[in-house]
């Protein structure tokens, strides 16, 4: 009877709106199915969304966390960049994680997040993404939704083809766009030809998820753009497009434009990985951090390394071959069964669909027509596999949803394309607004897609909401892809510039989220585990408050005996142990961040106080219903005073 | 007599389900507290449902000036009842025992029945008392000191039995497995009683 009543409602809605069209050709699609995406994409409040989305967060150096499909944005993860929110980048503790060989980097450009894999599914333990300009690949918990480690990536420059998983995160991989002198030497930049490299780097992944670069491969200097590795059958390779082959150093939008082919590379890791553990490759000079967070004492440190394995290609036999792609190819995307190696020309209107079972017997036929500085080059027809014609124009990157079909973006022509793989026929195209760059189908770098949606990230946004003056945020669009023909359902605008994305069932990680941190496993070498450890201690200028927070005071919440000059460490340990109750805690004055402290963490900031006096500092997060009255006072006396040291509860001294 | 033995003997034993299951429980719902904090009341002591909730019923407690939940120490209810119950049990098997071999008649059964409920309704009583201290006697410098409509100060006490809403927080108060198998117990007491009451009449 309800379904009755639904369909006559429908059929009654797609009147109305049929009839309020302007027009509308008949192969338009009907009202009914219009007004049902909204239903599609209603989240009931209190409910839960069905993904997990993980959008780079481009130059806000983040990641951000979407639901799907309701496009609700839960969270963003400060990774490679301050985050003045909950002080990242600004406390004592996360300070380390943006150390790199230039120093202290407060900045990044962060990409293409990728979810670590066992047999080549999801398995929801990590999310890796990396960093563009300072080159660096970070790994964030996903029971902890934080940045844990982050590797610099020496010699490279431009880290872009770059963080993608192999299936069984054996390797985290990370390419380089812009080739540079390998190591990087004071010399003419007209002199780059043959003398620059474009070096790739394979970090291992420990079982703790721990990353360690296990080696660098010396590239000719050509820009690998993007990459992704085999799985089944081609497992143990690992694929990147290149473009300016030319190896132009100046005005590229023409120079790297010229060759009507660049090439795929593909690159057969497990011989590699052989050779260098049967003593393979040259050690050589290299300077770079890496960045651990360890969850025990709540702190990052930086640890400096001196020294990179590096391969060259040629020594090492069948490791390295090139197959000429079309186009200046930007995506570069394995389908789920690890045959087909697409290649997304985006300089032209056609996608080449390279074969990874012709491409073995091509190698095995020594079937060349030349070399590139001594890496063989494959004969394009022999590992072709197709072209998808006329898809759009200027194709970027595809996706795959496990039924046999492929989805492609077109920047230019601004849409996504569905095709078929093994006929390369097109089976449909829906706009995109405006630009698309990647889209992501969850679990789409993997050999189990869910092809149930599909989200369009768009470079450029245009009128598609309310306008907010010349800067806008970018837009994406969640299509459902389930049926024969995409539906777009929803238009949501997104923060900073998403590039990639990675997407996981709920499921599979949200009874994993961790509520708190264990008060009795916080080893931070400053906390105050209950409110009778809380003191102060000088040390010369140096003040070191161990202080305490619970609903609804600060223990010390009386400080005396501070002086101007002084340099005060506030580690502020959140006594709490109940599910979302954090702490905040902001001094006056303090030239850095405030804190957001969680249930049995300790984050510490700095405080120089400049001016005599009495100066208040308070919780920064609405925690309880007392929450205003969560403050205290610091005095701050001359710097030739003699006022002790003082710190008290209640007027009462804690110990 | 042998068939009435044994049922009071395991009447009896099924008193002991105390020792691992809790006897009560009371739960603590609240708009934020979706997943409600709850409390086992076992006889030898009180503990959170989740790891952290007799804390977190503390620290929210301290804003009406509630006293934080008791210690096995602090209570020697907690001390007491272990022995009662184990003693009980003890004693009713050993009636069960020697009903068995027909030293003792029935009536010893229906004896142990009258004394153990008497010792529940005091430990209802006790109990009851102690929720009602627990809900009223409060801290004089309170954050929140709230008054019902004629004036009187609030009182938090959570029900005996059943459900009931204190300010911003809807108290379930319910017997848990440890009750339920004293009840069933106790019951069967009362069957072991019947049934050897038959028996001797039979035979007389």
């Amino acid at each position: 009877m309800k379904n009755i009543f639904r369909i006559a409602v429908l059929g009654v809605l797609g009147l109305i709106i049929q009839s309020c069209g302007n027009g509308g050709s008949s192969d338009e699609k009907s009202g009914a199915l219009t007004s049902n995406a909204a239903d599609r994409v209603y989240v009931a409040p209190g409910e839960h969304d069905e993904y997990y989305a993980f959008l780079s967060g481009g130059y806000s150096g983040n990641l951000t966390v979407y639901g799907l499909p309701s496009g609700r944005m839960l969270k963003e993860i400060p990774v490679f960049s301050q985050f003045p929110t909950n002080g990242y980048g600004y406390s004592e503790e996360t300070v380390p994680m943006l150390n790199t060989s230039f120093g202290f980097v407060p900045w990044g450009d962060s990409h293409h997040p990728d979810i670590s894999q066992t047999n080549g599914e999801l398995d929801g333990r990590w999310i890796f993404i990396n960093e563009n300009n300072t080159p660096r690949i970070a790994r964030i918990s996903l029971e902890t939704f934080e940045t844990e480690e982050i590797i610099e990536i020496p010699h490279s420059a431009g880290n872009h083809s770059s963080s993608f998983i192999t299936e069984n995160t054996e390797y985290v991989v990370a390419g380089t766009r812009f080739s540079v002198p390998y190591p990087q030497e004071d010399m003419a930049i007209d002199q780059m030809k043959g003398n620059f490299k474009g070096p790739l780097t394979f970090i291992a992944i420990g079982d703790d998820g721990k990353m360690s670069i296990d080696f660098q491969l010396k590239m000719p200097g050509f820009n690998y753009d993007l990459s992704h590795p085999g799985r089944g059958d081609s497992h143990g390779w690992f694929f990147f497009t290149t473009y300016n082959t030319e190896e132009a150093h100046t005005m590229q939008e023409v120079n790297a434009s010229q060759n009507d082919k660049d090439f795929i590379a593909a690159v057969n890791w497990k011989k590699i990985q052989e050779y260098v553990q049967n003593g393979g490759g040259e050690e050589i000079d290299a300077e770079y951090a890496h960045n651990y967070f360890d969850h025990s004492t709540q702190s990052a440190t930086t640890t400096m390394e001196s020294k990179v394995l590096t391969v060259d290609p040629r020594e090492v036999e069948g490791a390295v071959y090139f197959m000429p792609t079309p186009k200046s190819p930007h995506g570069c995307d394995v389908d789920p069964t690890g045959e087909y190696i697409v290649g997304n020309g985006k300089l032209s209107t056609d996608l080449t669909v390279h074969s990874f079972s012709k491409m073995l017997k091509a190698i095995e036929n020594e079937d060349f027509e030349g070399d590139a500085y001594g890496i063989p080059i494959l004969n394009f027809d022999s590992t072709l596999a197709g072209t998808v014609k006329e898809g759009g124009l200027g194709p970027l990157h595809t996706e795959f949803d496990g039924k046999g079909n492929a989805y492609t973006t077109f920047f230019i022509s601004s849409e996504v394309v569905k095709w078929k793989l093994g006929t390369w026929e097109v089976l449909d195209r829906q706009p995109s607004y405006y630009s698309v760059g990647h889209l992501m189908i969850p679990g789409g770098n993997s050999r189990e897609p869910y092809g149930k949606y599909m989200i369009s990230m768009n470079k450029i946004t245009k009128d598609r909401y309310l306008p907010t003056g010349p800067e806008l945020e970018h837009s994406a669009q969640l299509y459902d892809i389930s049926g024969e023909k995409m539906e777009l359902l929803l238009d949501f605008p997104t923060h900073g510039e998403p590039h990639y994305a990675a997407g996981i069932p709920a499921d599979k990680i949200k009874s994993k989220s961790q509520k708190i941190y264990r008060l009795d496993e916080n080893e931070h070498e400053y906390a105050a585990t209950s409110e009778s450890e809380t003191k102060m201690v000088r040390d010369g200028n140096e003040v070191h408050v161990y202080m305490t927070t619970v609903r609804s005071h600060f223990s010390p919440d009386n400080l005396e005996g501070i002086k101007v000059g002084d340099k005060v460490f506030f580690h502020v340990t959140n006594l709490e142990q109940d599910f979302d109750v954090p702490h905040g805690f902001a001094m006056i004055g303090a030239n850095t961040s405030e804190l957001l402290i969680m249930p049995g963490q300790t984050k510490t900031i700095t405080w120089e106080p400049k001016k005599e006096g009495v100066w208040p500092f308070y919780c920064t997060d609405f925690c309880s219903a007392l929450h205003q009255e969560m403050q205290g006072y610091v005095r701050v006396s001359g710097q030739n005073s003699n006022v002790p040291l003082k710190w008290t509860l209640d007027d009462e001294e804690i110990n | 007599m042998k068939k009435s033995g044994i049922l009071m003997v395991i009447g009896s034993v099924l008193l002991l389900g105390l020792f691992i299951y809790p006897l009560w429980n009371i739960q603590l719902e609240a708009p934020q507290y979706p997943d409600p904090l709850g409390m086992n009341i076992y006889i030898s002591g009180i503990q959170g449902e989740e790891e952290f909730d007799i804390q977190n019923i503390d620290g929210i407690n301290h804003y009406i000036g509630m006293k934080k939940i008791p210690t096995p120490a602090e209570m020697w209810e907690f001390n007491t009842f272990p022995l009662v119950i184990g003693g009980m049990a003890a004693l009713g098997v050993l009636l069960g025992i020697l009903g068995f071999f027909k030293v003792i008649g029935p009536n010893w059964f229906l004896g142990w029945l009258i004394l153990m409920t008497i010792l529940g309704i005091l430990g209802m009583v006790d109990f009851n008392n102690w929720l009602t201290d627990y809900g009223t006697d409060l801290d004089p410098k309170a954050i929140m000191k709230l008054t019902d409509s004629e004036g009187n100060p609030l009182s938090y006490k959570p029900p005996l039995l059943g459900s009931q809403k204190i300010l911003n927080f809807t108290a379930h108060s319910y017997p848990r497995a440890g009750a339920y198998l004293m009840f069933a117990g106790m019951l069967l007491t009362l069957v072991a009683w019947w049934v050897g009451k038959k028996a001797t009449k039979g035979r007389s």
